[in-house]
């Protein structure tokens, strides 16, 4: 019997192999499919076990944390709620949800770990992440939204000279706490300060202005004749009131922002220069900011809401774009980006919301240098559209504004919206100050208002959050 | 080197495992290492050198080998069951100890095995009345659909299965041995296979059909599986013939067939079988979910492992993750937290037992005491590979114990008794004429 016995015992060692063989299967072969399948929860588990780490505000106010929920995992709690719900947003680790700095900072928070670490980090019982410092200010944030008191719109400040984020609000807003469903009526996570889109209106003779002046085709002397209504790409457009200036310097046409004139400066300039300085400034690109790409849009002529025109192309209507009408949309960053540029002397700096990251045990693992990104004009143009933009604030359209004793330069905006004879405005605000040496640039734009000025809407909550920001130190 | 002086140097490795893996479970459950943890391997390690000294009077010349590997698994197995829960596993240490205590009174009882012959038929009808036992009322318990059990209320649970297979092959080594000649000889040639002769077949078939009724009454598919195959087995190796096998596995594959497409129970288990990862038979009750859980449990483990404890057995709700972790999916929890290494690791143990069990069949002197061997040698490897083979989707997954290491008091003392067995074939085939 010893010869069946032993092939018995072959058959025995291919049933073992078939065991060996399938057990490889699903451990190697098939691992990363089967660990990927939608059905297997067990890499969500691990998430739901990380100790994310903390976001906190420039001064240290913690914006989120994360505190223990049953079964040995975490769960994302917001203690300053809607305050800073948009820069912060939400993590839901259970349903695969993140939007805002919790997305976008999610492998800092997480902690992930690479080579070395991740092998001695099996060690440690709890992975914990990195803590996330902000260059949000939680007074300028405040002063925004007592400043809006409930108006739908978006106030966002910058630090010119580094690029660093200090307001970002906007309303409506929602509760990262309690995230709303989609078809809420009264909250949403959608950003207007990054997503939302805004006719810009007279504030983007900005970037008429510089587009003119460091062409050298014009400087704020240049005399042009302010009378109205003209023809723009064989349509009549009027002043404001139907006002007829008569000739008038490219100053005194920013200050009482004569639409007639900029219309002529831009088609005279031209849609190949002008798009190229929109570009310098971040115009047709998503803006460079360290946010869920899916949270921000691009500012640039549209044809429709959701259909852009081609940079340059020959369909647009230059001169009302240069008067920031035209289709421009734009989003309440890509303006305080404008402002920051003149600010800092034509340089714009990298907008970005995280200062630093630092780990457990107190190091900083990563800190955010500030970084050019783009050169936008000639420092001599900065100054030149500087003096413009005080002259607005001092005897102009956007008197509001004054700060007593601070040189505020900055652009109102009044883009008419809704059919033609309503009254609906969109009014909106960008500035910097100190003029002389720029600490906060702004932008403040408001969904919808009867009637009201940029001047009279939305330059007060500007100058609220600049006196905010400005005594704080920043 | 003596016999049993090799067999005590065996068990050094067994209790150096015990001590790692509680230390290991320690260190995860609360960062500090417990000196429980050498408590628990010094009893043990007790426990073993116990029974390694109860054999050394009792059965000196037995194979050194399996009591250590035996111990090698059930060590491995209570850390196991203990990282998964600590209240079963100071339960299955319990049973270990009843079970060591069987393992001696069968030793001492049947010094001369032989003397089973004799009572072969009363064996196989106690058999054959535990396997109908868990569908008895009141006493008996179904789970998933299968009768397994038996409860006998504040007293114990138990799965008859289990020690009707020793039975069974009890039964079926000295039936064998009686008519391995004849089945042979009288076997008939049509078509150029030979038949068996049908009357002394007939108890062979008749142990077939009570199989596939165990199939159909108690929905038990691995023990039928385990069943079937250990007779096949046996039967090749009494009579050498492989046209018998070949039969017998067409026999059992009609009847599978038929089962499978129209036993709802079963025809369910094979759906889920080949299609684990839908989404609708996942979400099902009684669907895929631990099918598919088991596999996904394996891949996380990979190569390597997770390590000890780090497998996730449950859901933050407190819903299981992977079911039944401490019984039929012990080896995929096994994989998840030493990986493909690991699992391979336990697989060559399992090897080796039944290597050393074929052994002993091979130096036997007599034919009960070969197919004996060979027959508790190739239950236990068919129990092996049926779990195994379920979890890691050989085929579909049907519930028995892996053998030593699942948590379960029925499977443990059975498969000591199965290894008193084997020693004391072993025994008698080194003792010298």
């Amino acid at each position: 019997m010893n010869a069946p016995i032993a092939r018995l015992f072959g058959v025995v060692i291919l049933l073992f192999a078939l065991l060996v063989l399938f057990t490889s299967r699903w451990t190697v072969f098939e691992a990363s499919s089967l660990n990927n399948n939608t059905l297997n929860v067990r890499t969500l588990l691990d998430e739901l076990k990380i100790k994310r780490g903390r976001i906190l505000a420039a001064d240290g106010t913690v914006l989120a944390k994360s505190v223990p929920a049953p079964g040995n995992t975490w769960s994302r709690t917001y203690p300053t709620g809607r305050l800073f719900s948009q820069p912060v947003g939400f993590s839901i680790a259970a349903k695969s949800e993140a939007i805002g700095l919790e997305d976008s900072a999610g492998a800092d928070l997480r902690g992930i770990q690479t080579g070395l670490s991740s092998i001695f980090g099996q060690l440690s019982p709890r992975p914990v992440g990195d803590d996330v410092y902000t260059t949000l200010d939680p007074k300028g944030q405040r002063a925004a939204i007592q400043a809006l008191a409930g108006m739908h719109g978006s106030v966002v400040a910058l630090d010119p000279s580094t690029g660093a984020v200090k307001v970002m609000y906007a309303n409506p807003g929602y509760d990262n706490n309690n995230p709303p469903s989609s078809n809420s009526t009264t909250d949403t996570t959608f950003n207007r300060v990054t997503q939302g889109h805004y006719a810009p209106g007279s504030t983007f003779k900005i970037v008429t202005a510089t587009a003119a002046i460091d062409s050298g085709m014009y400087t704020p002397n240049s005399v042009i004749n302010g009378n109205s209504p003209i023809t723009v790409s064989g349509v009549p457009l009027a002043n404001d009131g139907g006002k007829s200036w008569g000739p008038q310097t490219l100053t005194t046409a920013m200050t009482y922002s004569i639409n007639t004139i900029f219309a002529q400066v831009a088609e005279h300039v031209g849609r190949g220069t002008m798009t190229d300085y929109m570009k310098r400034f971040g115009f047709y690109s998503k803006p460079p900011l360290d946010y869920p790409s899916f949270q921000l849009a691009i500012s640039q002529p549209y044809v429709t809401p959701t259909r852009a025109y081609p940079p340059a192309s020959r369909d647009e209507d230059i001169g009302r774009i240069g008067i920031g009408e035209g289709g421009l949309l734009v989003t309440p960053l890509q303006m305080a980006m404008v402002a920051s540029a003149v600010a800092d002397g034509g340089t714009l700096m990298t907008p970005h919301l995280i200062d630093r990251v630092v780990d457990q045990d107190g190091r900083t693992v990563r800190t955010t240098n500030p970084t050019v990104y783009s050169h936008v004009m000639k420092s001599s143009t900065a100054a030149e559209v500087t003096r413009m933009m005080e002259k607005v604030v001092e005897e102009g359209t956007g008197t509001a504004v004054q700060l007593g004793g601070i040189s505020v330069a900055g652009k109102t905006g009044t883009a008419q919206i809704g059919p033609n004879g309503s009254n609906l405005t969109q009014p909106a605000f960008v500035a910097f100050a100190p003029a002389d040496h720029p600490k906060i640039a702004i932008a403040v734009m408001i969904d919808e208002s009867n009637g009201g000025f940029g001047g009279s809407v939305a330059a007060p909550i500007a100058k609220t959050v600049l006196q905010t920001l400005l005594a704080d130190g920043a | 080197m003596s016999a049993r002086n090799r067999e005590l140097l065996g068990l050094i490795p067994a209790s150096l495992l015990v001590t790692a893996g509680f230390a290991g479970v320690f260190i995860q459950r609360s960062n500090a290492l417990s000196n429980a943890s050498l408590t628990y391997g010094a009893l043990f390690l007790g426990l073993c050198i116990a029974a390694h000294i109860f054999i050394r009077f009792t059965l000196p010349r037995a194979d050194p080998y399996m009591f250590p590997l035996v111990a090698v698994l059930a060590s491995f197995g209570l850390v196991m069951v203990y990282r998964i829960n600590p209240t079963l596993a100071r339960q299955q240490a319990q049973w270990f100890v009843l079970g060591l205590i069987l393992f001696a009174a069968t030793i001492i009882l049947l010094r001369d095995y032989r003397k089973l012959e004799r009572y072969r038929y009363i064996i196989v009808l106690i058999s054959l009345g535990l396997l109908v036992l868990p569908r008895l009322p009141g006493i008996g318990y179904s789970a998933n659909g299968a009768y397994l059990g038996v409860r006998i209320p504040g007293l114990f649970v138990f799965q008859p299965a289990e020690f009707a297979k020793i039975g069974l092959v009890i039964f079926l080594a000295s039936y064998l041995r009686d008519t391995r000649q004849v089945l042979v000889q009288g076997g008939r040639r049509f078509l150029g296979i030979t038949f068996p002769p049908l009357k002394q077949f007939g108890p062979v078939v008749v142990i077939w059909g009570l199989a596939m009724a165990t199939l159909v009454v108690l929905s038990d598919t691995g023990s039928s599986v385990m069943f079937y195959g250990g007779l096949l087995a046996m039967l090749y190796v009494a009579t050498n013939r492989l046209s018998f096998v070949v039969i017998g596995l067409i026999a059992a594959g009609i009847g599978f067939w038929y089962l499978g497409t129209h036993i709802p129970h079963i025809h369910a288990r094979v759906e889920t079988w080949l299609h684990p990862l839908n989404p609708t038979l996942y979400h099902a009750p009684l669907g895929s979910y631990q099918v598919a859980n088991s596999i996904f449990a394996q891949a996380a483990g990979g190569l390597f492992g997770q390590g000890f404890g780090q497998a996730q057995l449950t859901l933050p709700g407190g819903g299981p993750l992977l079911p039944f972790p401490q019984t039929d999916m012990i080896y995929a929890v096994i994989t998840d937290e030493l990986g493909l290494f690991g699992a391979v690791a336990v697989l060559i143990t399992y090897l080796l037992f039944v290597a050393r069990g074929f052994k002993v069949a091979l130096l036997a002197r007599d034919s009960f005491s070969t197919l004996l061997a060979v027959g508790l040698s190739a239950m236990f490897a068919l129990q092996v590979f049926v779990i195994v083979g379920g979890v890691t989707r050989v085929i579909p997954l049907t519930g028995v114990t892996l053998p030593f290491i699942s948590y379960g008091g029925s499977s443990i003392v059975a498969n000591l008794v199965l290894l008193a067995l084997l020693l004391l074939v072993s025994d008698r085939a080194r003792r010298p004429e």
